[in-house]
């Protein structure tokens, strides 16, 4: 039961920032965990714990979380100054909101590809479409990993800078486009509320029934 | 550009009594400051009376009181009555006054929007705008005519109370504190829908009375309806619970709304009974009213009915909650500043 978050000390083996403002905080894998699950992650042992899901595959050696900075949060501007050797505190994972085997899409939009991206490295990888929404051209974080493998079933949806192979236009423009949707998939959604609610609007709309749609949310 | 002041209201007797001895001044007037904020209609320094000049003066300069009064109401047909606040730039909250008899009930808002994406939800169409700080949240109450008159105060307006666990807890400090509003902790509910560690913290520390929106049993149900349910499922949610003593006053309650053919059915009758066996609580159940491009639809008056009775005959007390303010937007679900929102981006405000 994570009625209350224990936190554990983990030492920071690196950390990277691989857009402005976005980071991969790694540090070596002390338990084992099912793709899309999160974790808390605290600065001190007593901390109240922020939730981040985990980047990297089941079988990796170490644990990757992906997060970019909240300038009024009190965790990420923090977490930003870690360097390797330094600890933070993380909780054993958990959450539901894991892959399978089935064919489905996975809709992301900014650092909520991270579940995706831990289902992508545990090979979780057959019958899926992906579909990633960024402001920049610096916001399709993992793009080399996925655009290697699903080719034209990966579909990066760029709201504010334009370039060859990217759809010019939000998510939900995307998904408004498409003429057929195929209702028997799974639609996995993770990222801010206001993606998540507005893709499920047009997913509904598009008559996708509600039991495949499966949300995560950031909060 | 005038200097943004600190506001007053919203601030604890401790933090009060603080301010007070950081400007140099006796202690006890963060008693006096307490009194005149909860206690009085004052919006100016200079009604505080017992207040010398001088400290009145040194107050203002450093501070504002902090009440805003609603910038707009609306009454339904059943006297329920809808308030619009101002919550920051561009933002905006709603409050539901709700009469019924002797009990008058103001259900109160948290945040502006809400992160948490409830299938069912208007306020979660919004998107998430901005936290309320503790004097935006007690504010509802303040700066309403209805304020002397008030019974009840239930946190199931806009946003997740849990969410917002240190202003929500503060306020609920000072609206049952005797330097505060002084309304009894039996009067207060806190509705979540099951932000566990938060809750925690809430049933250690406080003693109103705690709403959970349950909504089926089932965990695979649930995580269509609420996304939460892949983070703290109900089962953990139901488990911290079990481990705090609910005692003779305070109240734990399952809100369940009626989803026709979704979760109305003797299979969740049974489940119910089975994942609350000794819990000390009761179901509420609630008329489902639709919102846009739902694909959920409300049960019948009958199915409810049934589904209530067949609680009611498992021994889970079961009351089924009157729709107020329904012509309004007022009901159950149905508060949001979208359109308020989106119309003040429009104009680039």
């Amino acid at each position: 039961m994570k009625s209350k978050l224990t936190l554990n000390k983990v030492k920071i083996s690196r950390q990277t920032e691989i857009a402005p403002g976005v980071f991969i905080l790694s540090f070596p894998r002390p338990w084992d965990f099912t793709a899309g699950q999160v974790l808390g992650i605290g600065a001190h042992a007593t901390d109240e714990a922020r939730l981040y899901s985990i980047a990297s595959g089941e079988l990796d050696n170490e644990v990757d979380v992906l997060y970019n900075i909240n300038p009024d949060g009190k965790l990420t501007p923090w977490l930003s100054k870690i360097v390797t050797g330094d600890n933070i505190w993380v909780s054993e994972p958990f959450g539901s909101f894991t892959g399978t085997e089935e064919a489905a899409w996975w809709i992301a939009s900014g650092t909520g590809i991270a579940p995706f991206s831990a289902m992508f490295r545990s090979g979780l990888t057959a019958g899926k479409k992906l579909i990633h929404g960024g402001r920049d051209l610096n916001s399709f974080y993992f793009s080399k990993d996925f655009s290697g493998f699903f080719k034209d079933k990966y579909v990066r949806c760029c709201s504010r800078d334009s370039a060859e192979g990217i759809y010019d236009g939000r998510i939900t423009k995307y998904l408004s486009e498409q003429q057929q949707l195929p209702t028997n998939e799974k639609y996995y959604l993770c990222g801010s509320a206001e993606m998540v609610v507005e893709v499920r609007d047009i997913l509904i709309e598009k008559g996708i029934p509600f039991d495949n749609i499966i949300s995560e949310i950031y909060f | 550009m005038p200097e943004i002041k600190e506001p007053l209201f919203g601030k604890t007797l401790a933090e009060l009594t603080e301010i007070a001895d950081n400007l140099g001044l006796p202690k006890y007037t963060g008693g006096q400051l307490a009194y005149w904020l909860y206690k009085t209609d004052i919006d100016s320094f200079d009604g505080m009376t017992n207040v010398s000049k001088k400290t009145r003066n040194l107050l203002a300069e450093h501070f504002e009181i902090g009440v805003q009064a609603p910038v707009n109401v609306q009454q339904s047909a059943d006297g329920t009555k809808k308030y619009l606040f101002r919550a920051g730039s561009g933002k905006f909250i709603e409050a539901a006054f709700i009469p019924d008899g002797k009990r008058h009930t103001l259900c109160v808002s948290s945040q502006v929007g809400c992160k948490m994406g409830c299938l069912f939800c208007m306020t979660g169409k919004q998107g998430f705008q901005g936290h309320l700080s503790t004097g935006e949240i007690l504010n509802q109450l303040r700066s309403i005519p209805e304020r002397n008159a008030m019974t009840n105060v239930v946190y199931m307006g806009m946003g997740e109370p849990f969410d917002n666990l240190d202003a929500v807890m503060k306020s609920i400090e000072i609206l049952t504190a005797e330097y505060g509003f002084a309304i009894s902790v039996r009067k207060v509910t806190v509705s979540t829908i099951g932000i566990v560690p938060a809750m925690r913290v809430f049933l250690e520390k406080s003693k109103c009375n705690l709403a959970v929106s349950l909504h089926t049993p089932f965990d695979e149900e649930r995580r269509r309806l609420m996304p939460i349910q892949n983070v703290y499922p109900l089962k953990d949610v139901i488990e911290t619970i079990r481990e705090f003593d609910i005692g003779k006053y305070r109240r734990v309650s399952f809100e369940y709304i009626m989803f026709k053919g979704v979760n109305d059915t003797r299979r969740h009758v049974n489940e119910l009974a089975r994942v609350l066996n000794k819990v000390k609580s009761r179901i509420n159940l609630i008329h489902f009213h639709p919102i846009p491009g739902t694909p959920l639809l409300g049960s019948d008056d009958a199915a409810i009915a049934d589904f209530q009775q067949a609680l009611n005959d498992k021994g889970i007390v079961t009351t089924l909650r009157a729709s107020r303010g329904q012509d309004i937007d007022a009901a159950c679900g149905l508060l949001s500043t979208k359109e308020l929102v989106k119309a003040q981006e429009e104009r680039g405000e």
